[in-house]
């Protein structure tokens, strides 16, 4: 074959179709950054350090206060579904940095020249985003039994909290991926990380029920999702745990914040690169 | 023959700046091309729209046949890029940032590894493979980055300062590859740079710019000749550029040069 005959080939392998495509990306994309945990895990075990002191000093201590009415659940049962969500959502709220530092290296360009649709790419960002707080789950179950939390073991219970899990740290992931795409410098985005990451805790239902707060804390709490993860949560992780509302709504609240988000992001990530 | 690259009056301004001036271009197949221009010519930009990555503001540009504005799929499945900065992940291996190109374009599974070893065995990578990029010196980044790049056998390869910061012996084993890559694949390839000695060595036509506009087109050795006689490419270089390589770029291209030197060096 001559070098021009070969310049004028076309694709050489048949392509599947567009939506298998999707799935195919987006896990590819996921992979990577999962692979890359695999490779370098510290990041993972120093956040896991934050939900540990949560629970063992800040709810021992208010457990012992006996400060914050929760019904007839114990403050640790209470706390725990709640430090939980947290934890997804801080090692979830800050995945925005490792975008502008991909962005900053050239990573980023890569991955936009390739095929793959955008929306796949942030749906890859988001999953991998989504799974990492598998690994905080996992320490605060332990951390929870180990203190006498009154956990639900069971697979059904299991399986669905880690969907509530990864559900909700794929949507905070893909929210933190947003405000990257807009303030653009690691520097912006550390100050904003961590302005956004405390209203978003504390209007919830994370550490107190939504009862206690004024009335305009408990409009915003409505309409944050980190409220709808808490409430499916701490009706599936410990046993007694009941939710304010009705499981179909909290998954059906997570899953449409997460779709909504990714579709922003696919739209702002390509400016990214620009 | 039909252009490979063709660009109509491309402009592109960012806000009160033309970067890019009403280019008109083509570059045929199987050609290696140097865009050469000092920093902030519109190189780099320029580069950006034909691969999708930057709408253009006006004009119309075409890669493979295919429109980078209409058709950005088709164009993307064409071609592959390797940016000035890096575009291999050094949290990674080789084998794995390979995977994932190699996945991205689909290419079929026994045929992705097959052709994954024969990029690692091509770029002297072979022994190394599983090494995190990290640990790689900066001509062995580069070579990966053009390998990855290559591994779906685009029709163009998209080359933006390809040896910036690395030391002559790493650039010349870069240019090598380059050329056997051109020999081998008949790929088509748009370079860019600003080293003289880098565009004569390796390109059969230069385009060279200057403040957003095509300013001079040809082989080397026709442009040197329209000079005088014996001049060079740097000759030709100052002629038209009014020889103000160095006065270069906004202080965020400096950083963002200085930085890949540091990483790749």
């Amino acid at each position: 074959m001559t070098s021009l005959e070969r310049a004028a080939r076309p694709v050489a392998w048949a392509e599947p179709p567009a939506a298998v495509r999707f799935f195919e990306d987006a896990w590819t994309v996921a992979q990577g950054e999962l692979r890359k945990l695999v490779h370098d895990p510290t990041e993972l075990l120093t956040r896991a350090v934050q939900p540990i002191l949560w629970l063992l000093v800040f709810g021992q201590v208010l457990a012992q206060a006996r400060a914050i009415p929760t019904g007839k659940l114990g403050y640790m049962d209470f706390l725990a579904p709640g430090v939980l969500a947290q934890s997804a959502l801080f090692s979830a709220i800050f995945f925005g940095i490792a975008v502008i530092w991909e962005r900053d290296l050239g990573v980023l360009h890569k991955y936009l020249v390739s095929p793959a649709s955008r929306i796949a790419l942030v749906s890859g960002k988001a999953l991998a985003g989504g799974l990492r707080a598998l690994v905080q789950a996992v320490v605060v179950y332990l951390v929870a039994a180990l203190i006498g939390v009154h956990l639900q073991i069971g697979v059904v219970p299991i399986v669905a909290a880690a969907v509530v899990v990864v559900l909700g740290a794929a949507g905070f992931a893909t929210f933190s991926l947003i405000i990257a795409c807009l303030v653009r410098t690691r520097e912006r985005f550390m100050g904003i990380g961590q302005v956004l990451t405390m209203p978003l805790f504390f209007a919830s239902s994370a550490i107190y029920p939504i009862a206690l707060m004024p009335s305009w804390l408990k409009v915003v709490a409505h309409i944050n999702p980190l409220t709808y993860q808490v409430d499916a949560l701490r009706s599936l992780m410990v046993s007694g745990g009941t939710a304010t509302f009705p499981i179909a709504l909290d998954f059906g609240v997570l899953a449409f914040a997460l779709v909504v988000l990714l579709v922003i992001a696919a739209r702002l990530y390509p400016r990214l690169a620009m | 023959m039909r252009a490979i690259i063709e660009t109509k009056e491309l402009r592109r301004e960012f806000g009160p700046v033309t970067a890019v001036d009403a280019l008109s271009l083509a570059v045929m197949p199987g050609e290696v091309f140097g865009l050469l221009g000092p920093n902030g010519a519109g190189k780099t930009t320029t580069i950006k729209m034909l691969i999708t990555l930057l709408p253009p503001t006006s004009g119309s540009a075409t890669v493979a046949g295919h429109d980078v504005v209409h058709q950005q799929r088709l164009v993307r499945r064409s071609i592959g890029y390797v940016s000035q900065l890096l575009s291999s992940d050094g949290a990674l291996s080789a084998r794995e940032n390979l995977d994932i190109s190699g996945r991205l374009y689909h290419i079929p599974t026994p045929e992705r590894s097959e052709r994954m070893d024969a990029a690692l065995a091509f770029m002297g990578l072979a022994d190394v493979g599983d090494n995190l990029v990290r640990t790689y010196s900066g001509g062995m980044v580069r070579r990966l980055e053009i390998a990855q790049a290559m591994l779906h056998q685009p029709q163009v390869l998209f080359l933006d300062e390809p040896t910036v910061g690395l030391d002559p012996t790493a650039r010349r084993a870069v240019w090598e590859h380059i050329r056997r890559l051109r020999d081998r694949e008949g790929t088509t390839i748009l370079l860019t740079t600003h080293y003289m000695d880098e565009a004569a060595e390796l390109c059969e036509r230069v385009g060279i710019m200057h403040l957003g506009k095509l300013v001079a087109l040809g082989t080397p050795e026709s442009l040197a000749a329209e000079i005088g006689p014996g001049a060079t490419l740097d000759d030709v270089f100052t002629t038209y550029t009014g020889g103000d390589l160095d006065e270069g770029g906004t202080y965020r291209d400096v950083a963002r040069t200085r930085r890949t030197a540091r990483r790749l060096g």
